[in-house]
């Protein structure tokens, strides 16, 4: 049946109206507030640096937007030689061993729009 | 009282300059005076496209600094006698455009022309906010494709919050000018329709420029298109275009080229 789609190829148009709309929805949202994903990236960085000692570029911050939900990723490399920032609870460094390297938190933010 | 319009995409190679030249002389065929103003220093070409490139002697920066007066700087069009054209320099100095230097310029553009029109450079530094920064009004000019209505969408935002009227709380009067549409294209839905681009950008529409050989033509000339060959698709849209700046009441529609049968046989003769 592949002959018969290649008759009835559907336009691209489409797509480009629907990869825009979700893409400016995005842009329009940002434009009020100046770098979401920047604010973020300095914010969760700051609450891990108060329990461990993590470099800055092991700490990434990724958003993947969707039509209706956006995901952010955020992925910290903690090596197991990392101690504690200032004297951290115990628990903690635990926590942190045990994760190990390449562990990854997953947090979905819905972003308000239609 | 005179109305000063910026033309703006944020997107390079769209046809701002194109449309710029096609406006102006638009408007003064129907007996307006009109100045065009090149505000893209450093890569001039207003005065290519009009065709009066040979005849540059002072630009907007010379009448900036003080170095020439206004009308010294001005150049009056050979084919119409109420169009004119204020040049940009080719200096690389960036600074070069002041705040206070164009404001002053815009005003004194104001008394004399019923229309100034701000051929504004792509991009969003300071050359495109300096020209839009004293508009009453702005045409948005838009290709349907996404990078250009992406640009374009930024370029809207700024237009209602860098501009002096909206730091006075005022709105800014804006409309999108399409341009290089194929209805055949977008029929077949290979193309964004304009119901697509109106719905994305929600702006109201001036005009609907169709892809066209006769743009080039006219580029290739020295001659706004609407002055080139005033018969031709394009120049009938952006005369259709211009009467609804001036507030007339004109049927939306997008005109295809009307091909004689001598055109046909012999080829189009030369200008």
């Amino acid at each position: 049946m592949k002959i018969l789609s290649l008759f009835r190829r559907r336009g691209s148009a489409p797509q480009a109206r629907e990869r825009l709309q979700i893409l400016l929805s995005h842009e329009r949202a940002a434009g009020r507030q100046p770098d979401l994903l920047a604010i973020l990236q300095e914010e969760i960085l700051a609450t891990i640096a108060r329990q461990i000692t993590v470099e800055r570029e092991n700490v990434r911050v990724r958003i993947d937007r969707g039509a209706m939900v956006s995901t952010l990723e955020i992925d910290v490399d903690i090596p197991h030689t990392a101690g504690p920032a200032a004297p951290a609870l115990a628990s903690n460094r635990t926590h942190a061993a045990a994760i190990g390297r390449g562990a990854a938190a997953m947090a979905s933010v819905s972003r308000g729009f239609g | 009282m005179a109305r000063v319009l910026v033309v703006t995409s944020g997107k390079g190679g769209v046809g701002k300059t194109t449309s710029t030249a096609a406006l102006g002389a638009a408007l003064a065929q129907t007996g307006q005076s009109v100045a065009v103003v090149d505000f893209d220093v450093g890569l001039r070409n207003l005065d290519l496209i009009m065709g009066a490139e040979r005849r540059v002697v002072f630009d907007l920066v010379n009448v900036i600094q003080g170095v020439a007066k206004l009308p010294q700087a001005l150049i009056r069009d050979k084919r119409l006698e109420t169009l004119w054209l204020l040049p940009a320099s080719q200096t690389r100095d960036k600074d070069a455009l002041t705040e206070q230097g164009v404001a002053a310029v815009i005003n004194e553009l104001r008394g004399k022309f019923d229309w100034v029109i701000c051929d504004s450079p792509a991009g969003i530094e300071r050359g495109a906010t300096l020209a839009m920064r004293f508009a009453d009004c702005a045409v948005i000019v838009t290709n349907p494709e996404v990078s250009s209505v992406r640009d374009s969408d930024r370029i809207i935002g700024l237009l209602d919050a860098k501009t002096e009227m909206a730091e006075k709380g005022q709105r800014i009067e804006k409309h999108l000018l399409i341009t290089r549409y194929d209805p055949q294209r977008a029929q077949r839905g290979e193309m964004l329709n304009i119901e697509d681009v109106l719905e994305i950008l929600s702006t109201p529409l001036l005009g609907i420029i169709p892809e066209s050989q006769e743009v080039l033509r006219a580029s290739n000339l020295g001659s706004p298109v609407t002055l080139c060959n005033a018969t031709s698709a394009p120049a009938r849209a952006y005369l259709d275009a211009a009467r609804r700046l001036k507030g007339e009441t004109v049927p939306m529609c997008i005109p295809t080229e009307q091909h004689r049968l001598l055109s046909r046989l012999f080829g189009r003769r030369a200008a």
